[in-house]
């Protein structure tokens, strides 16, 4: 897992902090396993074959192919925005996070509407002869859409990783005469391929837990044989739940066996990282970026502000007004603001405890804890808000201090999304130079104060990252806000989801181009800081 | 470890201030709060606010905010009771519901269809409503033993595409639609709500072998799946498909969000065939509730004229208390007979109504 070894026995806080925190990962799935196994019928026999192994099947190819393609286009990406000499190259750190924001019930509507039969993209292809799109629905059409929302999952973090790779390995494969791609494929990628399987798990995990997206583009997978038997037949749903976090519990244990064996080579220096010039390829590069954020923002966003500005227009005028008024607005923007900011930090100090006794202590509970908070990303949001909805109701204790809180709230994102962080603050306290440590200790600091002055800068960027993707993740969440959150809270996203529901489709435009607008600010203002400390 | 306390406080401190910011704004709010009401409420209610007393609600509202919200504010109002809401989707209210159990905050449940509510009433977390509230709407439009009272309606149509169909080529009856004219060209919501309690009507009355031979016709005939109303209308509107079967409103909704280019209108079957079927939005009082005498006079304001009259002016729903006219937009109502339906026994047949839609494979096509 790491490239420290260390022969340092584990401190005993930590572990029981680390052990501590495991503990409240585990609410979904002990909600899962107790649903399952102390309820009236034996809910696993109610698995059969037919209601389980095609859509079981059918969500495995699906996310087997996503995970694939968010992997080359989040390395393609990352590698040209970070290490190429492609043009406008803030912009893109801004924009490209962006499609992670969408929540997949409006992207892919708005998606839909957009590329298929009657939409705008369709008509103007049509005028210029091209009449035969691919329409955009089944399996093809629930890749698709799901490869340019997630890419990010992977983009994000190997691009946090490329502009931190030390120059010298590059260096000399350039100078012995390797080609860029050479030089690629032996040096930068072995540096970036653990980083680079954290991040397609989580895209594998995350399409396999996903429903808005594959229900309108109608892929029929396990999410809507678990959404459609809810109420209709609730032990076979709770059963396929189970279901879902064992195969992700069986994905993740594979992934960590193929991270382990992959190299990891240490850090000894910390310089700028090299930039290549494209040359001939920067016109087909730009180009290639270009037509990745049409696609995956542009494409959305034109019908969801068009929607926007019809109901803008009809509001002015004399049509029906709008059902949403500022305050409404403003209210759920600094809600989904402050409570996003806050699960971003609170995550992040979840799962670094983890991330340090793997890391530096090769800690056995570590990985137990690891492992835990990853798989339960599979398991779809509904059930982690009913979980955490039973256990807070198992004591009066627990009811009366958490019952209509936003600690509630906080802390069921933070098991929702903690698996977003892990991977990345893992490998931004793996990549802290040993050597760095053997100074602080001789020149005499305290280990608390070595970590705040010397080690928590050298991981700002990894942990940026991560609460990056926490943050955007945590705007547009919907079952866990709807369910958990005190009465009367709202976000853009359950604002924007009630309102859609109920095909009040002008403010559900308004809300989601502002939901846009907003993480654009905040990527904008992670970005220029980011630039200022380097 | 010490670290992490510290940044914990520091956390701690941003959460305070977040906090005291929304206290403060809530504050605020409360102080500006203004005598008389604005906006869609008004039209409600418009005279003067009455102080407001120290009795609170909570609702677990599974329809939408931007629908209820100014009918809370008008019986604010009007009552001075205060009511705190949680909005989401029907289903996953009445799975939070069955989750709390008796510990459950809410007092009233709002479903958009008799689904969620025949599912708490099999459990038994709902309380007989009184006489004198039940007496507000007809018989048919509320369940039987009394945990249910609907609201408002909404008629199951067939949307069509104007440019590819026109009113008389489109089929008097539902079960035509199996025939080879409509190939591969009806859109069914197979999983959605609705759709469900509408096909387990079906069965009640036609019997299973006939619901499930119609569904499996219509799956070999290609129909095709959609997950709710709302995307067939919109996917009517465009011409992606040709028709399909939907609940009333959403095609007025949508025409007037998006204007002439959505090209769809609405089509009645004939002769009070059962394809005309009126599903209803209900309201119901948990068992577990403290404050049954001012959730009851909540449904009542839900069945009041300005109530009614609101949602048919907004929703395009049809009203469903005594005297109220229907939106002047609206055809008549001339839906399927439904008053030998008992919808207590729809609790039970959901779940076989579900299966019979599952096993005819049409939520893969």
């Amino acid at each position: 897992m790491t490239g420290i070894k260390s022969s340092m026995r584990s401190p005993v806080p930590l572990k029981i902090g680390v052990l501590g925190i495991a503990f409240l990962f585990s609410f979904p799935a002990g909600y899962l396993l107790w649903r399952n196994f102390t309820g009236d019928t034996a809910s696993l026999k109610l698995l059969n074959k037919t209601q389980v192994l095609s859509p079981l099947q059918r969500s495995l190819i699906l996310a087997v192919s996503v995970s694939l393609t968010t992997a080359v286009i989040g390395i393609l990406l990352a590698w040209l925005t970070t290490r190429c000499d492609l043009p406008g190259k803030r912009m893109w750190k801004i924009i490209l996070p962006i499609p992670l924001v969408f929540p997949s019930f409006i992207g892919a509507a708005a998606f839909i509407r957009t590329m298929n039969p009657g939409g705008f993209l369709n008509g103007l292809l049509s005028e210029i002869g091209i009449n035969n799109v691919i329409e955009i629905r089944g399996f093809f059409g629930a890749w698709f859409v799901l490869t340019l929302f997630c890419y990010p999952y992977v983009y994000l973090p190997v691009a946090a990783k490329l502009r931190h790779l030390p120059s010298s390995l590059e260096e000399t494969s350039r100078v012995l005469g390797f080609s860029p791609l050479k030089t690629f494929q032996h040096v930068v990628f072995p540096q970036i391929s653990q980083i680079l399987y954290a991040g397609t798990l989580l895209v594998f995990l995350y399409t396999i837990s996903d429903f808005g997206a594959v229900q309108l583009l109608r892929y029929d997978t396990l999410t809507r044989s678990i959404a459609t038997a809810q109420l209709a037949n609730k032990s076979l749903s709770l059963a396929l739940g189970l279901f879902l976090l064992i195969i992700a519990g069986v994905v993740v244990f594979a992934e960590r066996i193929v991270s382990k064996s992959s190299s990891n080579i240490d850090q000894k220096e910390i310089g700028p990282p090299l930039e290549y010039g494209l040359g001939l390829w920067k016109l087909p590069s730009f180009l290639t970026v270009c037509l990745i954020t049409l696609l995956a923002l542009g494409a959305p966003l034109l019908t969801l502000s068009k929607w926007a500005a019809d109901g803008l227009r009809r509001g002015a005028g004399n049509g029906q007004p709008l059902t949403l008024d500022s305050q409404q607005i403003w209210e759920s923007t600094w809600s989904t603001l402050s409570i996003s900011v806050v699960t971003g930090l609170a995550t992040i100090l979840a799962v670094l405890p983890i991330a340090i006794l793997i890391s530096r202590y090769r800690s056995r509970v570590g990985g137990i804890a690891h492992s835990l908070v990853i798989a339960t990303f599979a398991v779809p949001g509904i059930l982690i808000a009913l979980s955490m909805r039973f256990w807070s109701l198992q004591t009066d204790w627990a009811y009366n201090l958490f019952n209509n809180t936003k600690a509630l709230l906080v802390f069921s994102y933070v098991v929702r999304f903690g698996s977003l962080a892990m991977g990345v603050v893992l490998l931004s306290v793996a990549a802290v130079p040993k050597n760095l440590e053997d100074v602080g200790r001789t020149l005499g600091v305290t280990k608390i104060s070595r970590f705040v002055r010397v080690d928590l800068p050298l991981m700002a960027p990894g942990l940026g990252a991560a609460a990056g993707l926490v943050i955007l993740s945590t705007m547009k969440e919907l079952p866990i806000t709807l369910l958990i959150s005190p009465l009367g809270f709202s976000t853009l996203a359950t604002r924007m989801f009630l309102s859609f529901e109920e095909a009040f489709i002008a403010e559900a435009g308004i809300l989601a181009v502002i939901l846009v607008g907003l993480s654009s600010l905040l990527t904008w203002i992670l970005v220029i800081r980011k630039s200022a400390h380097l | 470890m010490l670290l992490n306390s510290e940044i914990k406080k520091i956390t701690h401190g941003i959460f305070k201030g977040i906090l005291i910011l929304g206290l403060g704004l809530g504050l605020f709010a409360c102080a500006d709060q203004k005598k008389e009401l604005d906006g869609a409420a008004k039209s409600i209610f418009s005279g003067e606010c009455v102080k407001e007393s120290n009795e609170t609600i909570v609702i677990y509202s599974g329809r939408s905010e931007n629908l209820i919200l100014p009918v809370i504010e008008a019986f604010v109002c009007e009552t001075g009771i205060k009511v705190d809401t949680r909005w989401g989707s029907s289903t996953d209210m009445a799975l939070l519901i069955d989750e709390e159990g008796s510990k459950t905050q809410a007092d009233i449940f709002l479903s958009r269809s008799p689904g969620p509510v025949g599912y708490l009433d099999g459990k038994g977390y709902l309380d007989p409503i009184s006489s004198d509230v039940l007496g507000l709407v007809g018989e048919q439009m509320r369940s039987a033993n009394a945990t249910w009272i609907g609201f408002s309606g909404r008629q199951r149509v067939l949307v069509y595409n104007t440019d590819q169909f026109g009113q008389d080529t489109l089929p008097s009856s539902v079960f035509d639609l199996t025939s080879q004219e409509y190939e591969g060209k009806v859109a069914i919501p197979g999983s959605n709500g609705s759709f469900v309690d509408w096909f387990t009507i079906l069965i009640d009355q036609y019997g299973e072998q006939i619901a499930g031979d119609w569904i499996n016709q219509m799956a070999n005939n290609g129909a095709r799946y959609y997950p709710n109303n709302r995307s067939i209308v919109e996917a009517v509107g465009r011409g992606e498909i040709a028709m399909g079967l939907v609940n009333h409103y959403y095609n007025y909704k949508i025409s007037v969000a998006t204007g002439p280019e959505h090209k769809a209108s609405n089509y009645v079957f004939k002769d009070n065939d059962i394809g005309g079927t009126l599903i209803i939005s209900a309201a119901a009082i948990l068992d577990s509730s403290e404050k049954v005498s001012q959730a009851e006079n909540f449904l009542s304001y839900l069945l009041s004229p300005q109530v009614q009259t609101y949602f048919t002016e907004t929703t395009y729903e049809y009203p469903i208390a005594a005297g109220v006219q229907p939106n002047s937009i609206l055809p008549e109502l001339e839906a399927f007979e439904i008053g030998s339906i008992d919808f207590d026994s729809l609790g039970e047949g959901f779940e076989n109504a579900n299966k019979l839609v599952e096993s005819s494979g049409i939520l893969n096509q």
